[in-house]
């Protein structure tokens, strides 16, 4: 039971922070350090439990099209919205959730958990249903390998109680599914769509895949830019969508095996497609500002797969071109990753500005894909507003690594609306 | 008559995975800019190893890419060798360069026999030697890199460091050497990838390449204000 100081008392400290206009970590920090079962007690509370969603790309927008599926089936969901250091955000959101008692209203509970975070989380609160979207290689200096990374989700999925849902067009992941003894449900790809999605592993060399794969519960049949087709027990169910991007349109396809998983035989499927085809991408992830009267998308890249899937999402045609680099933490220290990218498709129409911390990086990259290059700074704002003047009555698409977005977000609400996301 | 260079890339599948593709795509673009005909190849296990190459690249790898070239690197070994020894410009990075060498001594001790071709050993460490690397050579001038290994390497007598660390742990946590050098090979611990901003290096294999099967190499001038802007603000970068 939690104590309902820890409460009163966390609830007044997130409400300083927010007349302060701080971030969402401290007051889930204060009840913490007051009460260090705050979590697991209220989660514990939840008739329908825990769902975990995990792996390297995508879990944000996943994690919110799971909560919109869900509601749009009748569930109140508790979800952790703001993203930001996990243990102690799953706790200041769980704050602004429950009474004074301490009771949540709620559910279930669908929490997007980095992987780095997720052996600690997974120890003291067992999920009850968990999703391997990827493991794609990213921040590898934080992590070492991407073999690491996989085990970190196999901890994951053996804490899991009930099923784990799987991506079956994931080497690693679905080696995880195969030796595990529990339900295992996998979502996947048609054959023909397997070429758009190489793995890390088979990057450059040919595409070697496996013949045999286990049954998919869904499956993505065909993309037709935001249009979709999927492959839910053996019926095929075509929808429009608001979510951009092929990775955005496959995790659509996780979003909804891991649904059919909690519901079983109470999913209403029409309903389901319905409520999916309404999603919007989550903070960041390819949103859209208007600036003078002209979209600027804002496109979130953080490794070679997620470029790469961009990169063959988006035409560059009519659109001006911009490209941002930051070597922060949070982004990755390591810039060989830009050279597991091929640029090419770029060169047609060009790279219009490149800006960041490693600017030169990317426009080194650019010089031996031969795309040609007008702009470099390593200055950001300063490299967004010669873009946004040179190309003022041009649709403006950039791709940019986290720290970097954060930064033109900023910058970007001097010019245009940016949705509020605190 | 356009003079042709072939490139092969070693095990392009498996070995590859820290972007050091884009060693093979600089040499492969740089050797065209200098005006010669480029053709590159693959290496897979099982394939039949090409006549005719006049570079060799290769990459680092997951601990699961190792062990399924292991087998047949072997296979390739003498020939490899043979090659070596007759002076045929060589890459090897991370992982390539850790086989190439006489042994890897895992952490519970299993020792994995390398091809031999480099007088050196790696032995498994406790920790990761991860981060922005500085090192400065006599041949190529100072080398910048990042670096991404928990193999402890160490020189024999038969070779001598690519560079000296600047900043950086290089091939173990005692010396301060990074990276093999060997007739005309190039072993080391640095991705980034390496060429792209130590075009130096680049020039020199193609140099090698060029002198070994045309007699001559005249290079053109590149323009790299691009790697010396890119080297510039690296340095500055935390490790």
């Amino acid at each position: 039971m939690t104590k309902p100081y820890s409460v009163l008392f966390g609830k007044a400290v997130r409400y300083i922070a927010r007349l302060r206009g701080g971030g969402s970590a401290l007051p889930g920090l204060f009840v913490e350090t007051i009460d260090k079962n705050f979590v697991a007690d209220t989660l514990a509370q939840l008739p329908r439990g825990v769902v975990i969603i995990s792996g390297t790309n995508g879990k944000t927008t996943t994690t919110k099209m799971v909560v919109e599926l869900l509601e749009g089936q009748g569930l109140r969901v508790f979800t952790n919205r703001t993203g930001s250091n996990f243990s102690r955000g799953v706790a200041a959101a769980l704050l602004g959730e429950v009474d004074h008692r301490g009771r949540l209203n709620a559910d279930i509970a669908v929490l997007e958990l980095d992987e780095a975070h997720g052996v600690h989380f997974v120890d003291s609160i067992q999920p009850r249903f968990s999703l391997l979207l990827n493991v794609l290689r990213d921040q590898l200096d934080r992590f070492g390998e991407i073999d690491t990374t996989a085990k970190l989700l196999r901890h994951i999925a053996e804490a899991t109680t009930d099923t784990v849902v799987v991506n079956r067009e994931d080497p690693r992941l679905r080696a995880i599914g195969a030796s595990l003894d529990k339900n295992i449900r996998y979502f996947g790809l048609a054959d023909s769509l397997l070429a758009t999605f190489p793995s890390d592993d088979d990057m450059h060399g040919s595409t070697a895949r496996l013949a045999t794969r286990p049954l998919a519960d869904v499956t993505l049949q065909a993309v037709d830019k935001q249009q979709a087709t999927f492959l839910i027990d053996k019926q095929t169910l075509h929808t429009s969508l608001e979510l951009q991007g092929i990775y955005n349109i496959f995790n659509a396809a996780a979003a909804l095996a891991l649904v059919r998983s909690i519901l079983g035989d109470s999913a209403d499927t029409k309903q389901l497609i319905k409520t999916l085809s309404k999603v919007t991408p989550a903070f960041g992830r390819s949103e859209s500002i208007i600036v003078a009267g002209q979209p600027c998308e804002l496109v979130l890249v953080k490794n070679p797969s997620g470029f790469r899937l961009s990169l063959a999402s988006f035409d560059p045609d009519e659109y001006a071109t911009m490209i941002a680099i930051n070597d922060n933490y949070a982004d990755g220290r390591d810039m060989s990753w830009l050279w597991d990218i091929d640029f090419t498709s770029l060169a047609p129409h060009g790279v219009s500005a490149v800006g960041g911390i490693r600017a030169y990086d990317m426009a080194l990259r650019l010089q031996y894909d031969e795309v040609p290059l007008t702009h470099i700074d390593t200055n950001l704002p300063a490299t967004l507003k010669h873009f946004l003047s040179r190309h003022k009555d041009k649709p403006k698409r950039i791709y940019c690594t986290y720290t970097a977005m954060l930064t033109l977000r900023r910058e970007l609400a001097k010019y245009g609306h940016v949705k509020d996301v605190s | 008559m356009t003079k042709q260079l072939t490139i092969l890339q070693l095990y392009a599948r498996n070995m590859n995975i820290y972007g050091d593709y884009g060693n093979v795509l600089v040499l492969r673009r740089r050797a065209e800019w200098h005006g010669y005909d480029v053709r590159v190849i693959e290496y897979n296990p099982g394939d039949t190893f090409p006549a005719d190459v006049d570079i060799i690249v290769g990459g680092g790898g997951q601990d699961s890419g190792q062990d399924k070239i292991k087998t047949d690197l072997h296979k390739i070994g003498a020939t490899l060798r043979e090659l070596a020894e007759n002076d045929t410009p060589m890459l090897v990075i991370c992982g390539l360069y850790q086989l190439f060498g006489k042994s890897f001594t895992t952490q519970d001790g299993h020792i994995i026999e390398g091809i031999n071709l480099l007088d050196i050993e790696t032995i498994a460490g406790p920790e990761r030697l991860i981060g922005n690397i500085i090192t400065r050579s006599d041949e190529f001038g100072d080398i910048i890199g990042y670096e991404n290994h928990s193999g402890q390497t160490y020189l024999g007598t038969l070779v001598h460091p690519l560079g000296t660390v600047m900043r950086g742990a290089g091939n173990n946590s005692r010396d301060d050497h990074e990276g093999a050098r060997y007739r005309n090979i190039i072993g080391s611990y640095l991705h980034g990838s390496l060429l792209p901003k130590n075009p130096a290096i680049a020039d020199w294999l193609i140099e090698q390449a060029a002198t070994k099967k045309f007699g001559n190499f005249t290079p053109t001038v590149i323009d790299d204000r691009f790697a010396q802007l890119a080297r510039k603000y690296a340095i500055q970068r935390p490790r």
